[in-house]
């Protein structure tokens, strides 16, 4: 469900720049936050508020790799693999994340908790190896980090999950 | 010491707020330039200055500010925050811990250029950098800085954060411009260029985040005084993003003409090679940029030395290998980067980074052909000056230098079907997937 308040932003935003057509990235970001990814009602209150058709938000939605076009997991990682992560052996980060998670590269777990993604440059190269989970920084990862990081993750998640049974 | 401007006080508690900045001098040169400036003036202080463009091309700023065409379209300024140049991390730091800098930047050049709107594209993946950004624009709103009437002046400046989504090809200028206006970022035809026909077929001016942010020093300190840190061709400081196979990898402020012995070894900075090994290769402007040997590292970091060894200054980002670096390995991470980043419009570069990264993979993983290297030769010389924007012709760089410094190593993987150097030295592979 897009809420009505969100529909009310991308209408806000689609006059504050000089061309409405300008705020179909920012909106279709608030569409994501709504839904958790791209959807078919995403695009179309994206459609709405800004003036356009579902096939054109459709084809920019689709350009960017930010716009998720599948559920993530509820802990979105990525790994950067790029030249100076991989000096740094970002490889056997990716490696032990596979292996901790039992999913390969690009793939989410069944359970609906992790996706793991390998990322292109992400600006944090004088502290490789690096990842991002939900878009925040974790950086200078070794693989004990790394374990831990997944310790903290499980106990978060399994919290929430028994928070939301009660 | 040497001269700092844009890492002076980066690390000061509370610079990232308005009155943080204050507290550090912060909006002094804006104050300066709207009273004791006409916009005409300051095009001629960036122009004597010298300032060079900290984006990639080092082309003069004030010159490019001179371009804008005069008619009676709105004009526009674009901040290239898109940073996603391999080996960078220079604007992120700005973004992330020195917001104000860059809008103090942002708000002269309106001033100076006679642009009344303003765009701050910032890359998708760097959150925290956004979020910053919108704040200090949401600050300088409070404070008078930006809005209308500033400080008295009669200056009007609406300034926009706009987040990217993931798309490299978006810190070309006019792949930024497209997806400002809310298409698919694919680069236009140029010209015309963007001084000219740019955002909204409005003139428009475009410089990059760390260029944005060194004017506040300039007209605070005067034109002489930045001319007289750096080279006479390259002058001022600019932000050395310094990576891989070093002791104490981070971001380092140098003025321009440093040596890059300097920069890697002295224990201030780089300290040195990891593991102390020995140097093999350097990457000096970010891997769009030409590899160079290490019989290079005297070389002093300015855009026309740098130019003379055979390669470019780029976005700053300095990559370093130690002897253990297989350097097929390395070219072959790189060109993966242009094959996922290219954005498809056109064949060279697309099909190009595509058939490279394929024959690299098996020259890495030994089932290379003798005539792969050559092979990889023709297929530059085919995507080299006939792409539609550079990002094809960047591509080529790591693979074309690495050839050239070392066929040897290339030879090798052929003959002897295993890397010559690092960790799988002697690995026999069993084929695996192709790259995708």
């Amino acid at each position: 469900m897009i809420s009505e308040q969100a529909k009310q932003r991308m209408r806000d935003l689609a006059v504050r720049y000089p061309v409405a057509r300008s705020a179909v990235m920012p909106a279709l970001y608030i569409a994501q936050q709504e839904e958790g990814y791209i959807t078919q009602e995403a695009l179309e209150a994206v459609a709405e508020a800004i003036g356009l058709t579902v096939d054109d938000v459709e084809s920019i939605a689709t350009f960017y790799t930010m716009y998720y076009q599948r559920p993530p997991g509820k802990k979105s990682i990525k790994v950067c693999t790029s030249i100076s992560c991989y000096l740094r052996n970002c490889d056997a980060l990716v490696s032990h994340f596979e292996e901790r998670l039992g999913v390969k590269r690009g793939e989410t777990t069944a359970d609906g908790n992790y996706t793991l993604l390998t990322a292109e440059c992400l600006a944090s190269c004088g502290t490789a190896p690096v990842l991002q989970v939900n878009d925040e920084f974790v950086e200078n990862v070794t693989l004990e980090m790394a374990d831990t990081l997944i310790d903290e993750w499980n106990s978060e998640l399994c919290q929430n999950l028994s928070s939301q049974k009660i | 010491m040497p001269e700092l401007i844009i890492t002076k006080d980066i690390d000061a508690p509370g610079l990232d707020s308005l009155e943080g900045y204050r507290q550090h001098g912060g909006y002094e040169a804006l104050g300066k330039a709207l009273k004791e400036y006409q916009p005409d003036e300051l095009v001629e202080m960036v122009k004597k200055s010298g300032l060079r463009g900290r984006g990639g091309a080092g082309f003069p700023t004030g010159m490019k500010w001179s371009f804008p065409a005069k008619n009676d379209k709105p004009r526009y300024l674009c901040c290239n925050s898109d940073e996603s140049e391999p080996g960078t991390f220079k604007d992120r730091m700005i973004m992330e811990k020195n917001p104000h800098q860059l809008i103090e930047g942002v708000i002269i050049t309106c001033y100076a250029c006679h642009i009344s709107t303003a765009f701050i594209y910032v890359r998708g993946e760097l959150a925290l950098a956004g979020r910053q950004i919108q704040r200090a624009i949401e600050e300088a709103y409070t404070a008078g800085f930006i809005g209308k009437n500033i400080l008295g002046s009669g200056f009007d400046l609406d300034v926009i954060m706009h987040r990217g989504a993931g798309a490299y090809i978006c810190g070309e200028e006019s792949a930024l411009m497209e997806s400002l206006e809310g298409r698919r970022g694919y680069p236009r035809l140029k010209p015309p260029f963007p001084a000219a026909i740019g955002l909204y077929g409005g003139p428009t001016v475009i410089n990059n985040c760390e260029t944005l942010a060194t004017l506040p020093a300039i007209v605070k300190n005067g034109a002489e005084w930045y001319a007289s840190l750096g080279t006479e061709k390259s002058t001022g400081t600019r932000v050395f993003c310094l990576s891989g196979h070093v002791k104490k990898p981070g971001n380092y402020e140098l003025p321009l003409g440093t040596p890059l012995r300097t920069l890697i070894y002295d224990e201030q900075y780089g300290g040195g090679i990891l593991d102390d090994r020995q140097l093999k290769a350097i990457i000096p402007g970010g891997s769009s940029t030409f590899i160079l040997g290490a019989d290079k590292v005297d070389t002093p970091l300015d855009f026309e030395a740098i130019a003379t060894a055979g390669s470019m200054l780029g976005s700053g980002g300095v990559i370093v290998m130690h002897e253990d670096t297989c350097i097929v390995g390395a070219v072959l991470r790189m060109v993966e980067f242009y094959r996922d980043e290219s954005c498809g419009k056109c064949t060279p570069c697309r099909e190009g980074t595509y058939w490279m990264t394929e024959i690299l993979h098996r020259l890495e993983y030994g089932h290379g052909r003798e005539s792969d290297i050559d092979l990889l030769m023709d297929i530059c010389d085919n995507i080299n000056g006939k792409s539609f924007c550079p990002l094809g012709d960047a591509a080529t760089s790591p693979v074309t230098s690495s050839i050239k410094l070392f066929r040897e190593e290339y030879e090798y993987h052929v003959r002897e079907r295993h890397c010559m150097v690092g960790p799988n030295v002697g690995a026999q592979f069993i084929a695996p997937a192709p790259g995708r």
